[in-house]
C-alpha cells in the first residue's frame, strides 16, 4: 500500500531552489533513509512530507489524499514527526511527554485509554523505570527513545524522523535504528534523514539520495557505488562487501 | 503477563503523581478562601468574625453591611480576579513565547494598558476627576477605559510578536522589547502629564501604582464578563500549551495550529491584562513570580499549572492586599507596591536557587 507519494515536488527558500522536482513513493512497512550532504534538502523534504512546509509546485499525498487536505489533528493521527533538536521549556516527566502524543485524540482531557496506551508504550520501549523522571535530565539516547515513544503514542501509520542518531553515542545510534527497524517490520512506514551511510545501509531497506535538491538515486542497497558517493559527497570512498553487508570507508575529500 | 502488570503499575504511579498536583490546586483554593474571608474581616471599621458571619448570612447592622458589601467584598474579589488574570496571562505568555521571562509587566503590556486607560480618561473624557487626591478619579465609562487599555496593550503585544517573529523570542530579545515598550508608553504617559492640569495629573498618577480600592461592582462585573471566557479558553487549550512547550515543530506534528494558538493566546492575555490595569493600575510581578512558584510544585504541565497559577495568584494578591491594608494601618498602601516589594526579591530567590537546566535555557 502506498503511504506517501511525492509527485514532482518543488520548494524554494528566498528564491533558492531547495527541493527540485522530487518524485517518490513510500510503501507500507518500508524503512527509508533520505541521504545526502549538508544542504541537500533532507530536512526540507521531511517538512514537506508532514505538512510543516507546503510545496510551491507538485503534490504530496498521504494515504491517497492531498496532505494539504488533512486537518492538523487528522494528519497527526496518520503521521508522527520527531524533529532533530528539541527540548522542553519547562520540566516535564517522561510519562507526560509520551502522553502528549495522544494530543490528536484528546478533546478535553486524557482518559484512561490514553494513559493505558502511554504506559504500554513506555513498557514496550523499556522506559517504564524512568516514567516519572524529568525528560530534560535524561541522556541523549534516552531522550530520543522518549520522543520516538511520543510519536508512537500518536498511533500513526507513518513516522518521520529528522537525524534521529545525531548527538548519540554508537550504542544508542544502533539501539535507535534497531527500534525503528522493528517498527517497520511491525508494519509502520518509517522515514529517516541520516548522515551516517553505514548505519543507514545496515538498518534501512530503501534509500533516497539527494544532491542540491535533486533526487539523484533511489532504490535498495544496490544503488550505492563509489562513483555515486564521490559525486554526491565529494569524498573518495572504498566500498567493502562482506556477505550481505556493505561498508563504506571514506578515503579522502575530492 | 509481566508487561501487562507493569503497565498497570506505571499507570497507578502516574495517577498518584497527578493526584499530588491536584492536591496542590485544592490547597491553593483553600488558601484563597481563607485569605478572602480574612480580607473581608480586616480593615478600618473593626468588624469581628461573628459580625462578618452575620452580615454574610443576611443579618448584621446596616453600617457593617455597607462596609462589607460596598467596600471590602469588591476589594477582595478585585484581588482574586486580578490575581487570576495576571498569573494565568503570565503562564500563557511564557508558553506562547517559549520564554520564562514573559509576563504582562516585563513585556511592557501593563504599561501600555495603563497609558490606554489614562488616555481614555483625559482625551475621550471616559472618567472625571473631582480633586487632586489619589482617589480622585471616577470612571464614568468603564467599557471605554477597558477598550482603550486593550487597544494600547495590543500595540505592545504586536510589537512583541513582531520582534519574536523576526528575531526569535529569546529571553534577551523579549526583555529588551519589554524595556522598549515600557519606555515608549512611559514617555507617552509623561506626554499626557505634560499637557494635563493638576487634577488630570492626579488621574494619570492613579494608574502608575496598582490599588484594588479603585474599582466597584460595575468594574467587577465587566471584569467577569471579559475574564471568564478568556480563562475558559486558556484552560481548554492547556494540552496545546503543553505541546507548545515541547517546541513549535513538535506542537505542529501533534496537530496544533500554532499560529492561531499563539496569536489568540497573546491577544487574550493582553485583554485580560487590560481588564485589570484599566481599573486598578499597574500591578507588577504577579504574572512573573506566581507561575514560577507554582511550577516548582506542578512542573511544566499546563493542565495543573493554569488552575494552580490562577488560584495561587488569587491567594497571592489577596494576601498582599491584606498586608497592604494592615501593615501601617490606618493608612492603606497600594497593593502594587506590595506585589513589587514581595515579588522582586522572590524572583531573585527563584533565579538564584533555580535548579538550572530547562527553566532558564
Amino acid at each position: 500500500m502506498e503511504m506517501i507519494r511525492l509527485d514532482s515536488v518543488h520548494f524554494s527558500y528566498n528564491g533558492q531552489k531547495v527541493i527540485n522536482g522530487v518524485s517518490h513513493f513510500f510503501g507500507q512497512g518500508s524503512f527509508t533513509a533520505i541521504m545526502g550532504p549538508n544542504g541537500s534538502g533532507k530536512t526540507t523534504l521531511i517538512r514537506l512530507m508532514n505538512g510543516i512546509l507546503k510545496p510551491q509546485s507538485g503534490n504530496v499525498e498521504v494515504m491517497g489524499r492531498q496532505a494539504s487536505g488533512y486537518g492538523a489533528r487528522e494528519l497527526a493521527r496518520q503521521m508522527a514527526y520527531v524533529p532533530q533538536s528539541q527540548y522542553n521549556l519547562f520540566p516535564a516527566t517522561v510519562f507526560d511527554t509520551v502522553l502528549l502524543g495522544r494530543n490528536p485524540y484528546i478533546t478535553w482531557s486524557p482518559g484512561a485509554d490514553d494513559r493505558r496506551i502511554t504506559a504500554e508504550i513506555l513498557v514496550r520501549l523499556g522506559l517504564d523505570d524512568i516514567a516519572l523522571k524529568d525528560i530534560n535530565k535524561l541522556s541523549g539516547g534516552q531522550r530520543q527513545r522518549v520522543f520516538i515513544a511520543r510519536a508512537l503514542a500518536q498511533q500513526p501509520a507513518v513516522i518521520l524522523l529528522d537525524e534521529p542518531t545525531a548527538n548519540l553515542d554508537l550504542k544508542h545510534q544502533h539501539e535507535t535504528l534497531q527500534l525503528l527497524r522493528q517498527l517497520s517490520i511491525d508494519g509502520m512506514t518509517v522515514v529517516v534523514s541520516i548522515h551516517d551511510l553505514n548505519l543507514a545501509l545496515k538498518y534501512c531497506s530503501s534509500f533516497m539520495v539527494l544532491d542540491e535538491g535533486l533526487l539523484v538515486a533511489e532504490g535498495g542497497r544496490e544503488i550505492f557505488g563509489e562513483e555515486l558517493i564521490e559525486k554526491v559527497y565529494r569524498v573518495k570512498v572504498k566500498i567493502i562487501r562482506e556477505e550481505e553487508n556493505l561498508f563504506i570507508l571514506p578515503v579522502e575529500p575530492v | 503477563m509481566r508487561a501487562m502488570g507493569r503497565h498497570h503499575e506505571i499507570e497507578k504511579q502516574y495517577i498518584r503523581y497527578e493526584g499530588r498536583k491536584g492536591r496542590f490546586i485544592w490547597l491553593a483554593g483553600v488558601m484563597t478562601l481563607i485569605l478572602g474571608v480574612t480580607g473581608l474581616a480586616l480593615g478600618p471599621g473593626d468588624i469581628s468574625f461573628r459580625e462578618l458571619l452575620a452580615v454574610l448570612t443576611g443579618g448584621g447592622d446596616q453600617l457593617h453591611q455597607g462596609i462589607i458589601f460596598q467596600i471590602r467584598f469588591p476589594r477582595v474579589l478585585a484581588g482574586i480576579m486580578s490575581g487570576i488574570a495576571l498569573s494565568v496571562s503570565g503562564v500563557v505568555m511564557q508558553s506562547v513565547l517559549r520564554n520564562p521571562l514573559g509576563s504582562p509587566f516585563t513585556l511592557g503590556i501593563s504599561n501600555a494598558a495603563a497609558f490606554g486607560a489614562a488616555f481614555a480618561i483625559i482625551v475621550f473624557g471616559a472618567g472625571s476627576m473631582y480633586s487632586s487626591s489619589a482617589d480622585a478619579v471616577m470612571i464614568a465609562n468603564p467599557l471605554m477605559v477597558t477598550a482603550s487599555a486593550f487597544v494600547w496593550s495590543l500595540v505592545a503585544c504586536f510589537l512583541i510578536l513582531f520582534v519574536a517573529r523576526r528575531r526569535g523570542a529569546t529571553p534577551e530579545n523579549m526583555i529588551l522589547t519589554g524595556i522598549i515598550a515600557s519606555s515608549l508608553f512611559t514617555a507617552l504617559t509623561t506626554g499626557l502629564q505634560y499637557v494635563a492640569d493638576d487634577v488630570e495629573l492626579a488621574a494619570i498618577v492613579f494608574w502608575t501604582f496598582g490599588d484594588l480600592s479603585k474599582g466597584g461592582w460595575n468594574e467587577l462585573l465587566l471584569q467577569v464578563v471579559i475574564l471568564v471566557p478568556i480563562m475558559v479558553y486558556f484552560y481548554r487549550n492547556r494540552w496545546n500549551y503543553n505541546a507548545l512547550d515541547a517546541g513549535d515543530e513538535t506542537a505542529r506534528s501533534l496537530g496544533v495550529n500554532i499560529s492561531r494558538l499563539k496569536l489568540a493566546g497573546m491577544v487574550a492575555a493582553s485583554l485580560a491584562t487590560a481588564a485589570v490595569v484599566s481599573f486598578y493600575g499597574i500591578i507588577a510581578f504577579v504574572g512573573l513570580v506566581v507561575p514560577h512558584m507554582v511550577r516548582r510544585v506542578t512542573g511544566g504541565d499546563e493542565r495543573f499549572l493554569i488552575p494552580g497559577a490562577a488560584l495561587a495568584g488569587a491567594a497571592f494578591m489577596t494576601g498582599c492586599d491584606i498586608v497592604a491594608r494592615t501593615i501601617i494601618s490606618p493608612m492603606v498602601l497600594p497593593v502594587g507596591i506590595l506585589t513589587s516589594l514581595i515579588g522582586a526579591p522572590l524572583f531573585v530567590l527563584l533565579l538564584v536557587k533555580g535548579k538550572g537546566g530547562s527553566q532558564w535555557r
